[in-house]
């Protein structure tokens, strides 16, 4: 199957800073897909190329197999960008806004699909209101709903949840995952890790125009060293071969609650079969265990500080 | 390119809404700024000076100040809203969409024609009540209205492109648009000109087109009306070719 968005070797400088330094990536139709990064990644570089806003110096990019620069009509047509900055024409209301971005994209009579995308957002009530009154949230619905608007098969978030209330973050998820569930691809970024860990199947993370990490969630959760086993000892103490493990933490040596509790690192869940077998061949009789994983926002930060990824 | 495409229309029609919702400011005022230019010039010099045989100074100046307007108003309309749309960054939603090079500037330019033959009917209506006018040829009237108010439009894309604030647009339209018109004839035949400001004006295309407009009602022109005819032609294709070329280079708008 062709992939939905194909990414080929693409660079790109300014006025001699390369923002993105031969990213290739592919994400596939139906994918939910994280692109995660700190400021000044390159996250926003890339998605305004694959949007057609810029022009990579090398390299190409191909949305359901059509490229972005040489076959761009077909291109733009599959795909719907929210952009990151909050933007409106300050002269319409949200249906003519709506009406107006159908038209765009050569669609006319497009009033019930339009109706269902302002109900799924919320914004029935507010279809005949002029942008210019609208709240910074109803007008980040409004731009959800105008990259909708053409039902594309590749939709793209640049940050949608930046500075909204819980209510739309709820709203716009239930009416993405809708989507997604349907056959659309979902392209993600934001800052928010704990949605993106909770509503991507897979993820890339950029950092200084590199992809640095490129799995699925579940695979980098496990991959990445960080998960850590707490274990409360009734009787007995940590064996000596298990010493290393133990995590350093405000605790002196991981001891906390009297003493017998150890967090000890755990780089793969298979070595939780072993650590168990030393403990009953010490004699250490185990009151309490939990399997604590790393989230997303403790893997971020190991491979943004550039610890080695297994 | 289809010119009847969807997407065409839309953007058509959304530059439409876009002056038409703000009419006060972009149709009235206009004709009211003209109707003071007639009022101020044709008091002070009718019966004091002539500039064409058996037309009254009020009567000659009536077709100079309605091309003046359609020229001006075109120009702002597609300029103001490309350079609004550039700094607000709603451009987005025409880049975005499949939209072909020729449909964004066909739109942005015919557009900016509507505005300039409303402004310019306007300012006809209310004037003509003050002149006693003919209209000896009205096809040129017509042909000159709408190449000139094109070329206009045109150029106001160019500028909008260009131009990445307020500040250099309104440099554009003081310091070119503005003396290009007015020394262009609308107030004066430059065969009253000495003759280095005369041979001057030959090279300001903007008087072609109000000579050629003029022509329309009177018959009597600086130059032959087929000549002005064919250097507003040649220098609306020039033009044309540029803003695709800008648009094609995404110069300015994709980056």
């Amino acid at each position: 199957m062709t992939a939905a968005i194909q990414i080929d070797s693409v660079e790109k400088s300014y006025k001699g800073f390369k923002a993105l330094k031969g990213v290739s990536l592919n994400i596939e139709q139906g994918e939910f897909f994280g692109l995660l990064g700190p400021n000044g990644a390159g996250k926003t570089t890339l998605i305004s190329t694959i949007a057609g806003l810029i022009r990579p110096d090398v390299g190409s990019v191909r949305i359901h197999g059509h490229d972005v620069v040489r076959d761009f009509r077909a291109a733009r047509m599959k795909l719907g960008v929210v952009p990151q900055e909050l933007v409106f024409d300050p002269f319409f209301t949200v249906r003519e806004t709506l009406r107006l971005q159908s038209g765009y994209f050569g669609l006319k009579n497009n009033d019930a699909w339009i109706d269902e995308v302002m109900e799924n957002l919320d914004l029935t009530s507010k279809a005949d209101v002029n942008m210019r009154a609208l709240s910074g949230g109803m007008k980040r619905r409004v731009l959800v709903a105008q990259a909708l608007v053409h039902k594309p098969p590749v939709i793209v978030l640049d940050e949608p949840t930046a500075g909204v209330d819980v209510e739309l973050r709820q709203t716009l998820w239930k009416f993405i995952s809708r989507l997604n569930r349907e056959g659309h691809t979902v392209v993600l970024t934001t800052h928010y890790l704990e949605e993106a860990q909770a509503m991507c199947q897979r993820v890339a993370m950029l950092k200084t125009g590199n992809v640095v990490a490129l799995d699925t969630m579940s695979q980098l959760l496990r991959r990445v060293s960080g998960s850590s086993l707490v274990v409360h000892l009734k009787h007995g103490a940590l064996p000596d071969g298990l010493r290393h493990l133990v995590a350093h933490n405000e605790h002196d040596e991981g001891k906390n609650n009297g003493g017998n509790t150890y967090t000890l690192r755990v780089n793969d869940y298979s070595e939780v079969e072993g650590i168990l077998a030393r403990l009953r061949e010490s004699g250490a009789e185990i009151d309490e265990m939990q399997l604590q994983q790393a989230d997303l926002e403790d893997i971020f930060i190991q491979i943004m500080e550039g610890s080695p990824v297994r | 390119m289809n010119l009847f495409s969807v997407g065409f229309r839309t953007l058509f029609f959304k530059e439409i809404l876009r002056f038409w919702k703000v009419a006060t400011q972009t149709i009235a005022a206009p004709v009211v700024s003209a109707m003071l230019y007639l009022l101020i010039f044709g008091h002070v010099l009718d019966g004091r000076v002539q500039m064409l045989d058996g037309v009254s100074y009020t009567s000659f100046l009536v077709p100079g100040l309605v091309m003046m307007s359609v020229l001006q108003n075109a120009f702002a309309n597609s300029s103001s809203s490309l350079i609004q749309s550039k700094i607000t960054g709603n451009l987005v939603f025409i880049l975005l969409p499949p939209l072909s090079h020729v449909e964004i500037l066909s739109a942005y330019v015919v557009a900016s024609v509507v505005r300039g033959l409303a402004v310019g009917l306007g300012v006809f209506v209310i004037t003509a009540w003050f002149a006693h006018l003919s209209f000896v040829a009205p096809l040129w009237i017509i042909a000159f209205a709408l190449l000139g108010a094109g070329i206009l439009g045109t150029l106001g894309v160019v500028a909008g492109i260009w131009a990445e604030k307020f500040d250099q647009l309104a440099a554009f339209q003081n310091f070119l648009i503005t003396p290009a018109t007015f020394l262009a004839g609308v107030f004066y035949s430059i065969k009253k000109l000495p003759p280095f400001w005369l041979a001057v004006s030959h090279f300001n295309p903007f008087f072609y087109m109000i000579d050629g407009f003029r022509y329309g009602f009177f018959g009597q022109s600086d130059v032959s009306p087929w000549t002005s005819l064919a250097i507003v032609a040649v220098f609306f294709v020039a033009l044309a070719a540029i803003a695709i070329n800008l648009l094609r280079r995404g110069y300015k708008l994709r980056h």
